[in-house]
């Protein structure tokens, strides 16, 4: 079991309010993402649930039991830390029993937890090296399985792939996906890549300066965007956003065109410019029209190959049914 | 720079900084030569093949009784130093993992106590040893250089604990280790190279003290210091027999110095050079 | 790591070493204050008695106590000069691809760790003795006539004996800052056509900066307190002419037995020595964050 229920939970340093306070629920079993900018309060929102801080006002239940002033430890929770904070001087068959020691299980069942777990993470072979002697995806791995073998309630996941590179974090992303998939146990991840969110997520909380923007599925999010914040954030290449003449056309102050709903046109369409710079992936096209009036660059993605080049006049259009409108406010109409 | 330097600068190099070296090195292989020949060789003129006699340093073990100005400086030198560790680890600890907004200050002002010069308060302390019977006694002596050092030992362990991540003291409390456990199971293990260092280089600051050592001790406890600064002027004259002293006081301690050399930088700088 | 049960039992593990630090900070400071306003005598504790200022003026008119700090100061330029500068050069040479590089830093180093009183005595009978020195052999091989050193040249001797031991300390520190110089832009320079002296000037002594001032804070402070060498040399003369302001100090307190004397030299021993130790703090501090 792990569900998680945030009761007005706040917190400040000092003077400043990093959280005001915040209400959230996290069912058993469900992969939440918390996403935003740097600075947002996501980290901090992870480890007071952690315990690793303390609260400056509201309650913290795991599992309808009021956890707010239980140790790190008796939480039942298993972090993996962005560092992976491995201890350099144990094996990874140290590291990963380091949990179990703790708790008292007995050896046979340390040794039996431990070969299951180098089992699902490949680590078979590496069990007797030190965390130094590894690479980056391995000692990810090790992280993950000193976490597994507690049998947590829930797991949190600080930027665990922020130390990786592209193709490695692009594999742990899928690997991390599977064992939710594998364990059903409830999962809390932190990131600022919205991809990973998108990508990982059943429920994705954005977040910004210490609020909660919406909470919704990855979809949820993509379709209806509850502000402009939210709208600009999530999706990639990032919405198109206008205002002035063009958003009063459709009585918004904000009005919003994700790439892939512009239409791109060498003869006719509702606004004219001029390609900039374009990229050719073969599956897709991006534009980047400029001298719109409606803002500096206009992104447009176009599936399959376009013959559409540097200096081009082109024309575009709106899918009319997929414009999100915003009000002075920034709140979605 | 990882290019290939020619063969010819690579010799003129070598050739000059071996000559810089040696030249450093000079007095102190010369009374190393000393220490092995006779006193008629001795001073018999510039020679650096000795008779290779132990002579000397027999002389001085049974005329001055050399073993017990040596026992005194190990006490002196290590006592001080668990000492101080046992003081300065719990503080270094908890400044480096529960930082406040006075640590900072507090690291300061340790370091503005080692810069009080140790003059200024030689009347005082001499006057407490003399009133507290701790004149010439190896217990004064050692709590006054554990005193003297405590503001480097704690600012080097400082350092040292401070590049430990606290994120694997946080995951050590989520993984349910209690502050015994972090301490017996993470901490320590990470900490004892850094806690090594400081103990070899305050040994070595420890041993080579030589103004309080002096100033507090005649015959009871005085360590090597105090007895090579005595031993100079009656025994003036006898050139082998004073190197073989000489030796025998800096050899350990030339030897310790060897292997701590990068600890050295660090701990004299306050970790400002690493 | 903030929570509140750790911050307690961090204000406790604090606590004995700020504690015995404080003690031993305050308690003889305030004492010598209070006796350097006293004439007060070992020989003669019945006849004590307030002296006010006395103490002070007695020091600041004794032509003994000028020559002091004149020597204290030259003591200590003399022996920054030669470690820093030949330091420098060291650093460099050692740091160059040379063979046996491990052992050649042995051999440098090695007076450091030479205790003061022994590195004296062997300076003293090894190397500068009139009739028996290395120093005096040397002379004598090329027909010249020794020179009494300690007699002719006290603080001359003294500095180079100081300088002998502190220069391993400074070419240690500067060598390890030259060697965390980024060697990438050292070629960067060197392709931008940058000669040898210019990168020298340019990039490696403003990268040594750092490292410079701290050898000459640092020991600025150990050899305000020089002692254990004159002592073992020249025991301050002839004259005072190798006294410097820590052996007056001694010469007052211990040899004098005057209380009083000796407690007001100390404190002008702690202004002076706050003054330089305010820079030094300085240039630490930043290194904190």
């Amino acid at each position: 079991m792990g569900q998680i229920t945030l009761q007005g939970v706040a917190k400040r340093f000092g003077e400043v309010e990093v959280i005001p306070p915040l209400d959230l629920t996290i069912d058993d079993g469900e992969f939440v993402v918390f996403v935003g900018p740097s600075g947002c309060g996501k980290s901090t929102l992870l480890r007071l649930i952690a315990g690793l801080e303390d609260l400056s006002g509201g309650r913290i239940l795991i599992d309808g039991k009021d956890a707010t002033e239980a140790s790190p430890a008796k939480r039942g929770l298993a972090m993996v830390f962005q560092s992976y904070a491995l201890y350099p001087h144990m094996s990874v068959r140290k590291n990963i029993a380091f949990p179990m020691k703790m708790a008292g299980v007995p050896k046979a069942e340390q040794e039996r937890r431990i070969e299951a777990a180098a089992k699902a993470l490949n680590l078979t072979n590496y069990l007797d090296r030190r965390p130094g002697q590894l690479s980056g995806g391995q000692r990810q791995r090790v992280a993950i399985g000193r976490a597994i073998v507690r049998e947590p309630a829930a797991f949190l996941f600080d930027e665990p792939l922020s130390n990786l590179d592209a193709a490695l974090r692009v594999g742990m992303r899928l690997e991390i996906s599977e064992l939710h998939n594998r364990l059903k146990t409830t999962m809390i991840y932190v990131t600022h890549d919205q991809v990973e969110a998108m990508t990982m997520a059943d429920k994705i909380v954005v977040l910004q300066a210490g609020r909660i923007e919406q909470v919704g599925s990855p979809l949820e999010l993509y379709h209806t965007p509850r502000n402009v914040f939210v709208a600009g954030f999530i999706g990639s290449p990032r919405m198109n956003l206008f205002s002035g003449a063009a958003a009063a056309e459709y009585s918004a102050q904000t009005i919003g065109v994700r790439p892939e709903h512009l239409r791109i046109s060498a003869t006719e369409g509702k606004w004219k410019g001029r390609v900039g710079v374009s990229e050719h992936l073969g599956s897709d096209s991006f534009f980047y029209v400029e001298d719109t009036g409606l803002a500096e660059t206009i992104t447009v993605r176009s599936t399959g190959e376009v013959d559409l080049h540097h200096g081009d006049t082109v024309w575009l259009t709106p899918d009319e049914g997929k414009i999100h409108r915003f009000d002075k406010n920034g709140d979605r109409i | 720079m990882a290019r290939a330097t020619s063969r010819n600068a690579r010799i003129g190099w070598t050739v000059a900084a071996w000559f810089v070296a040696l030249l450093i090195f000079f007095p102190i292989l010369y009374t190393i030569i000393t220490s092995l020949k006779t006193e008629q060789e001795a001073i018999a003129g510039f020679d650096l093949i000795p008779s290779f006699t132990l002579e000397s340093f027999q002389t001085v073990q049974s005329q001055n009784n050399y073993f017990r100005p040596f026992t005194n400086s190990v006490i002196l030198a290590v006592g001080s130093t668990l000492l101080a560790l046992i003081v300065a680890i719990p503080a270094a600890w908890a400044m480096a993992f529960s930082p406040t907004k006075r640590t900072k200050d507090i690291l300061m002002w340790m370091l503005s106590t080692k810069m009080m010069p140790a003059v200024a308060v030689l009347v005082p302390i001499y006057l407490i040893f003399l009133w507290t019977g701790l004149m010439d006694t190896r217990i004064g002596l050692t709590i006054l250089l554990m005193l003297i050092n405590l503001p480097i030992v704690v600012w080097m362990l400082y350092t040292y604990f401070r590049e430990i991540p606290g994120e694997i003291l946080e995951a050590a409390r989520m993984d349910g280790a209690t502050l015994r456990d972090e301490i017996l199971y993470v901490l320590t293990p990470m900490a004892i190279p850094g806690i090594a260092s400081t103990l070899l280089l305050n040994i070595i600051l420890a041993w080579n003290e030589a103004f309080w050592t002096i100033q507090l001790t005649t015959t009871n406890a005085a360590p090597l210091s105090a007895f090579i600064a005595s031993f100079s002027s009656p025994q003036g004259l006898f050139w082998a027999k004073l190197s073989a002293a000489s030796v025998m006081a800096i050899a350990p301690i030339l030897v310790l110095g060897w292997f701590s050399q990068k600890q050295l930088v660090r701990g004299l700088t306050f970790g400002a050079v690493k | 790591m903030a929570t509140r049960q750790t911050q307690g039992l961090a204000r406790l593990m604090r606590a004995p070493a700020i504690i015995l630090l404080f003690v031993w900070m305050i308690v003889p400071l305030c004492m010598t204050l209070y006796y350097s306003f006293l004439n007060y005598n070992l020989l003669n504790p019945g006849m004590t008695s307030w002296a006010g200022w006395f103490n002070y003026q007695y020091f600041y008119t004794d032509p003994a106590f000028f020559e002091a700090i004149w020597n204290t100061l030259v003591l200590v330029l003399g022996v920054l000069l030669i470690t820093v500068a030949g330091g420098i050069g060291i650093a460099m040479l050692i740091d160059k691809p040379i063979w046996g590089q491990g052992v050649v830093r042995i051999l440098v180093i090695s007076p450091f760790f030479v205790m003061p009183p022994v590195a004296a005595l062997i300076w003293k009978n090894m190397i500068m003795h009139p009739s028996y020195g290395v120093f005096a052999d040397v002379a004598r091989f090329f027909g010249a006539s020794p020179v009494d050193w300690f007699a002719q040249y006290p603080l001359t001797s003294i500095i180079l004996i100081v300088a002998w031991q502190w220069l391993p300390f400074a070419t240690l520190i500067l060598l390890t800052s030259l060697q965390s110089l980024d060697t990438e832009q050292m070629e960067a320079a060197e392709m931008d056509g940058a000669p040898a002296h210019a990168r020298f000037l340019y990039l490696v002594l403003p990268h040594m900066a750092r490292a410079i001032t701290v050898v000459i804070l640092i020991q600025t402070i150990f050899l305000l307190g020089v002692y254990a060498e004159i002592l073992v040399t020249t025991n301050g003369g002839p004259g005072f002419a190798s006294t410097n302001l820590t052996f007056l100090i001694y010469r007052a307190a211990r040899l004098n037995f005057d209380i009083g004397g000796a407690a007001a030299g100390g404190i002008i021993a702690v202004v002076l020595a706050n003054i330089i130790a305010i820079f030094l703090m300085r240039a630490v501090g930043k290194n904190l964050d």
